[in-house]
């Protein structure tokens, strides 16, 4: 985080000064959806629900963005295969 | 007409105010006479004023602004969107995204209404949203009651809007136009509300003078101006408005690190409003010839007074005429009338009464457990005097109640004695007018 602003550096109305992408919502997360690639069949039902759009498909393969991820669960939820499982965040 | 003891809206003095006659642009030949009362002037004034959106939701007294609004839609006079929402709160907000969209935003409302709207009130402000509210003040259930009282205003008191009361049906015209200008200075860029007394102003039919259309427009500078912003992720300055094609996200979290920050901005705002309201005010009268005060405080035979009278609102027209029958009498009485209530004006008010030796405070509204609003704001400017005043809090007209000249004259005679006893005690410094006992 850079250093704190002061109220002269405020822009009017306190629109947000930075990009809202900037911060990382998923740093709050308990549980981690981890895939299962080779029970993956990449019918996208979890980037269906995914309220956060953190399920990322790059032409080959799903994964998830864990800078946005806030591990709801959700994804393991609805996947039909049951390829995603929720592990609990450890700190390192 | 002007009757004895109105604001006749062309003094300014006592507070440094040029005493020259000047010929405005606008001499009341070239101004247009209309028979309106207060919620209707106001109605007309918001529709000169080139208002792209309203917001209206019906509550009495105030019901008549929006109603009349929506002839001047129906009848295709105004280009404004209409928004029949479903309350106050809804009323508030919509212009609030109104306002937040670049458009000129306008309401009205009463009362309960207020109470519903306050939520949203403090969002206008903290997002610097020039939107402009008429209050036309009722007092609060319960008991149920839809007569004037203040007690509506002070919930509005710290929302961070400028707060503006009209004495009469011809101030409310004015400072309506006024409040749009104020509230969209550069400088100030904050929402603004004009009070006026529930039913004494709303429903009482004056005949006043209205500028032409093309006069308003001018005064006002055309539709409203936007303001430019600067943000990390864009290279240029870019309007502070809602636009898909340059999202900013207005209204976002700010908690311990930031909150307390972004509030200095619009306190800087609204105390810069001090100097843009008597700004506006002397442009209003170089326009049209007509000044209330120096726009902040209207004072009448203030400056050699020993017991001043303190007031807000059209209760001021009556207490004017007993004030000037005491003063042919050879009692030197004079009368303050607070018209920008926030921002507050301390200086002035501590100017004015700085000689004074007895201070009355007229509240029309009472503050449970405490004194009344009026009467703190005025004791918490003199408490820096060395020499200061006897002061004492009169309370009246609550729910409507009429303050009638005899009623103002039984407290001159009062405070009469108390000058000559030179002070109040303590049990006596809250007083109630017209209450039976």
């Amino acid at each position: 985080m850079a250093t704190l602003r002061s109220w002269r550096e405020i822009p009017h109305g306190g629109v947000a000064f930075r990009l809202s992408t900037d911060v990382k919502t998923g740093d709050w997360r308990a549980l981690r959806p981890v895939i299962d690639q080779s029970k993956c069949t990449k019918c996208m039902i979890c980037w269906l629900f995914c309220p956060d759009m953190s399920i990322i498909w790059d032409g080959e393969k799903v994964f998830v963005n864990y800078d946005y991820c806030k591990g709801c669960g959700i994804c393991a939820h609805e996947c039909p295969v049951k390829a995603i499982t929720m592990v609990p965040e450890v700190r390192e | 007409m002007p009757r004895e003891g109105d604001n006749n809206g062309s003094r300014g003095e006592g507070v440094g105010m040029s005493r020259l006659q000047l010929i405005p642009k606008y001499p009341r030949e070239k101004q247009v006479m209309m028979n309106l009362n207060g919620d209707e002037a106001i109605a007309y004034a918001a529709k000169q004023s080139y208002v792209d959106v309203v917001a209206a939701y019906p509550i009495t007294p105030q019901t008549i602004i929006v109603e009349k609004y929506s002839e001047f839609v129906a009848n295709g006079e105004v280009h404004t969107e209409f928004v029949p929402v479903e309350s106050e709160h809804s009323a508030m907000s919509a212009c609030v995204g109104a306002a937040a969209a670049g458009a000129r935003a306008f309401t009205a409302t009463s009362s309960q209404g207020l109470a519903l709207m306050v939520e949203i009130l403090y969002i206008a402000s903290g997002l610097r949203l020039p939107i402009v509210l008429a209050v036309v003040n009722r007092a609060l259930s319960a008991p149920i009651n839809i007569h004037n009282d203040h007690s509506d205003a002070y919930l509005m008191r710290d929302s961070g809007w400028i707060m503006l009361f009209a004495e009469n049906v011809q101030e409310a015209y004015d400072t309506t136009i006024q409040a749009f200008k104020i509230a969209e200075h550069p400088e100030v860029q904050l929402p603004a509300s004009v009070h006026i007394d529930g039913f004494f102003l709303s429903h009482t039919l004056e005949n006043i003078y209205t500028l032409p259309d093309e006069a308003v427009y001018e005064f006002l500078g055309g539709p409203r101006k936007i303001p430019k912003v600067r943000v990390d992720y864009f290279d240029e300055e870019v309007d502070y408005a809602l636009n898909p094609a340059r999202p900013l996200s207005f209204g976002s979290l700010a908690l311990y690190d930031y909150y307390f920050e972004m509030k200095i901005p619009q306190l800087i705002a609204i105390n810069k409003a001090l100097d843009v309201i008597k700004q506006v005010n002397e442009e209003w009268y170089e326009l049209t010839g007509r000044r209330y005060g120096n726009g902040l405080v209207d004072p009448y035979m203030v400056e050699d007074a020993d017991i001043v009278l303190v007031a807000m609102g059209s209760g001021a027209g009556t207490i004017r005429s007993v004030v000037k029958k005491y003063r042919e009498r050879g009692l030197k009485i004079g009368l303050l009338r607070v018209r920008s209530y926030r921002p507050f004006p301390h200086s002035d008010i501590r100017n004015l009464l700085r000689n004074t030796k007895l201070v009355a405070v007229m509240d029309r509204a009472i503050g449970p457990g405490q004194y009344g609003a009026l009467y703190l704001d005025i004791a918490s400017t003199l408490y820096h005097e060395r020499s200061k005043p006897i002061l004492v809090d009169y309370v009246y007209g609550l729910g409507g109640r009429d303050l009638s000249p005899d009623m103002v004259s039984a407290m001159i005679n009062q405070l009469v004695k108390d000058l000559e006893r030179g002070y109040i005690p303590e049990e006596e410094r809250l007083r109630f007018l017209g209450v039976r006992g």
